[in-house]
């Protein structure tokens, strides 16, 4: 995985709230068998309508998307993650995201900021003309006119991000402890440790 | 010294802390994996690219879903019809092979017992109370209707299950549902979470798990508590449970997985020891008169835009809040629809009755009990029938239920998640509408341009014989 520590540069300044992952990567894009090549897809029903800051030159590879509130809401597919970096968005700003959304987005090295809803519009304002910068080392969003917005982030994602680590690996070197849970349990809690197909 | 009161979610989570970090992160012990083709290619990809197995591979169990068409999956000689999309044919030989080579028990899409992977679990006893399970789809909340942890994960977690049997997780706030009542005659379960979910809105369970307390749920079918905790994540929340009772075991017990002998009064005491102990605390409760529950539509494309069928379209200025005004004129535009309509005036032209949310027997008989002697009106084109597995179309046809589908009218197809998401051939019309038991309203859910009406099983088989979203309870009064 990429580290990441700043984000910097356009970003696209959305601001819709709810915007689901049908809406991020609609379902017939889900038929790869690979993760690269989805950012066509991205946003596609978004990229449709008139006006829309997606396919306008003016921030063309923005890193940075800023939307409204619970975004990401919808499907488990990663692929929602996996197209907006295969579109060039490494940082997501919004005032809040679904779970596994914001999940996904870290595990495959995407900054999610949450802000308040005034930091957000603000923000909107500003990335109309001018660029925003994240800094996640300080936990920052800063703007050329002296905004500077404090975000929250759990410090085990954030550790992972500055070092890109790989989260399967940090876990394999627990094995020993794995396995004194499954010896364990194969005892307490044999019926869920050890499924056997009884009838047909 | 007394223990502090637990909920059910507490006690299944500290049965399953493998360790415990600092930050109060920990290492969750995950039960069940239950793999389809859709999100899983690319993890074992990335076991294969770094040279690592599936620890427990006697814990998953694969099956295709998403893509598998609806129509026959053997030709008059029994040989298996290949499937004509190239992509969706990828996906299957993939999933076909990469189970066995990782030890994983695969279902074939034209074996008896394949389905949905939300129906397959429960069904085959591999979904049991008190386990943690996951699948990369998020509608594995579905599998807490047993009293299980259950929750949908990316394809990144999917890769961590499968070699590690754990996932890194941090404890989620409580959120108690108690519904308490009767329900009114044509109330399904479909309505309570339909209703719940316009109550609580999409972002309302956000960071939460629900409990769904309350007689309604406790005196609900298996079934029904599967519709329900279905569509938590569509109320924000990843999980939704309900506590395990005597209804439960009775459901689990003589499954194919389910276990016997020693081991089954085993589980049945720890099963019986889940239930939220008395005084336990929630970070947030609602509680919802059963009597205020009508049977539900939604008008809009967010599952939280729910009215009573009795009700009408609203107009964006019902809204108080800025940005919803925005997304409910968005909504109204891509559904075509104008405020003040009444909802039993706006026709359909397709039907679904079907996926992981409603394609369980009941919902069949349900949507067979409307249909009985019924037909399926002229302004209807595409009405479709998709029960969850190869077991539950076994058991429909046993009790003649397909027949009284067929004769309204109604296609009866094979099992896969169908018209619920636009994967397979099953897709809904640019600009038509769909009165569908699916989980989802969201635009381009159905196909490009499709309007989603979510509504119960029964309400459905209304829409399908009136032509026309329909009060259930009119026909139900007329039969």
């Amino acid at each position: 995985m990429t580290p990441i520590s700043q984000v910097s540069g356009k970003a696209y300044p959305f601001g819709r709230k709810n915007v689901d992952t049908d809406v991020i990567i609609p379902a017939h894009w889900l038929k790869t068998v690979t993760r690269d090549g989805l950012g066509k897809g991205c946003l596609e029903s978004v990229k449709k309508e008139p006006g829309n800051v997606f396919t306008d030159p003016a921030f063309a590879g923005a890193p940075i998307l800023i939307a409204g509130d619970n975004f990401g809401c919808g499907s488990s597919r990663e692929h929602a993650a996996w197209a907006l970096l295969d579109m060039g968005v490494t940082c997501v700003i919004a005032p809040s995201f679904s779970d596994i959304f914001s999940g996904n987005a870290f595990k495959n090295g995407i900054l999610t900021v949450a802000l308040p809803q005034d930091a957000i519009d603000r923000l909107l304002e500003v990335a109309k003309t001018d660029p925003i910068s994240i800094d996640l080392e300080h936990q920052t969003v800063t703007t050329p006119f002296q905004d500077r917005f404090l975000f929250e982030i759990d410090p085990f994602r954030k550790h992972c991000l500055l070092n890109g680590l790989d989260e399967v690996g940090l876990t394999l070197a627990q094995d020993a402890t794995i396995s004194a849970y499954e010896a364990r349990t194969g005892e307490t809690m044999p019926f869920l440790a050890h499924p056997t197909r009884h009838t047909a | 010294m007394t223990k502090q009161p637990r909920t059910l979610y507490q006690k299944i989570w500290d049965a399953h802390v493998v360790d415990t970090r600092d930050d109060g992160t920990c290492l969750i012990y995950i039960d069940r994996h239950i793999v389809h083709e859709v999100t899983s290619p690319q993890a074992f990809e990335a076991l294969r690219v770094s040279g690592r197995k599936v620890r427990r591979p006697d814990l998953h169990i694969a099956v295709p879903d998403h893509n598998v068409p609806t129509t026959a999956r053997r030709d008059a000689n029994g040989k298996r019809i290949p499937i004509a999309d190239p992509q969706s044919a990828q996906q299957l030989d993939m999933l076909e092979r990469n189970a066995p080579e990782f030890g994983i028990r695969y279902i074939g899409d034209a074996d008896r017992e394949q389905g949905i992977v939300h129906v397959i679990g429960p069904e085959q006893g591999f979904s049991l109370p008190g386990a943690t399970i996951v699948c990369g789809d998020s509608h594995t909340a579905c599998n807490g209707g047993l009293g299980a942890l259950a929750f949908g994960i990316g394809t990144s977690e999917v890769e961590h299950v499968m070699a590690t049997q754990t996932l890194l997780l941090k404890q989620s706030k409580t959120f108690q549902v108690n519904v308490e009542g009767t329900l009114g005659a044509g109330v399904s379960p479909k309505d309570v979470i339909l209703h719940i979910i316009g109550v609580i809105g999409t972002a309302g369970g956000t960071g939460y798990v629900i409990e769904y307390t309350g007689n309604v749920f406790r005196e609900m079918s298996i079934e029904g508590r599967l519709t329900v905790c279905n569509m938590s994540i569509e109320g924000g929340a990843r999980a939704g449970l309900v506590a395990p009772d005597e209804t439960t075991f009775a459901y689990v017990k003589g499954r194919p997985y389910a276990p016997v002998g020693a081991d089954w009064d085993k589980a049945v005491a720890w099963w019986q020891s889940l239930a939220s102990d008395p005084g336990a605390t929630y970070d947030k409760s609602v509680h919802i008169r059963a009597e205020d529950i009508q049977p539900t539509v939604t008008w809009g494309t967010s599952p939280e835009d729910t009215a009573p069928i009795g009700g009408v379209v609203p107009a964006p200025e019902d809204f108080a809040d800025a940005s919803k005004r925005d997304a409910v004129k968005h909504s109204l535009d891509y559904m075509g629809l104008t405020p003040g309509t009444r909802l039993t005036d706006i026709a359909v032209e397709n039907v679904f009755i079907g996926s992981c949310t409603n394609s369980r027997i009941e919902d069949i008989r349900a949507a067979a009990a409307i249909l009985k002697g019924r037909k399926k009106a002229p302004g209807v084109k595409w009405a479709i029938v998709v029960p969850g597995s190869g077991l539950v179309k076994e058991q429909a046809e046993a009790e003649g239920l397909d027949k009284i589908i067929i004769e309204a009218g109604l296609e009866w197809r094979e099992p896969g998640c169908s018209a619920c998401l636009a994967m397979n051939p099953d897709k809904v019309p640019s600009g038509e509408r769909c009165a569908s038991t699916s989980n989802r309203n969201f635009t381009g859910r159905q196909g490009p341009g499709a309007r989603t009406h979510l509504v119960s099983p029964a309400m459905a088989a209304a829409a399908a014989v009136t032509g026309h979203l329909t009060d259930v309870r009119t026909l139900s009064e007329n039969s």
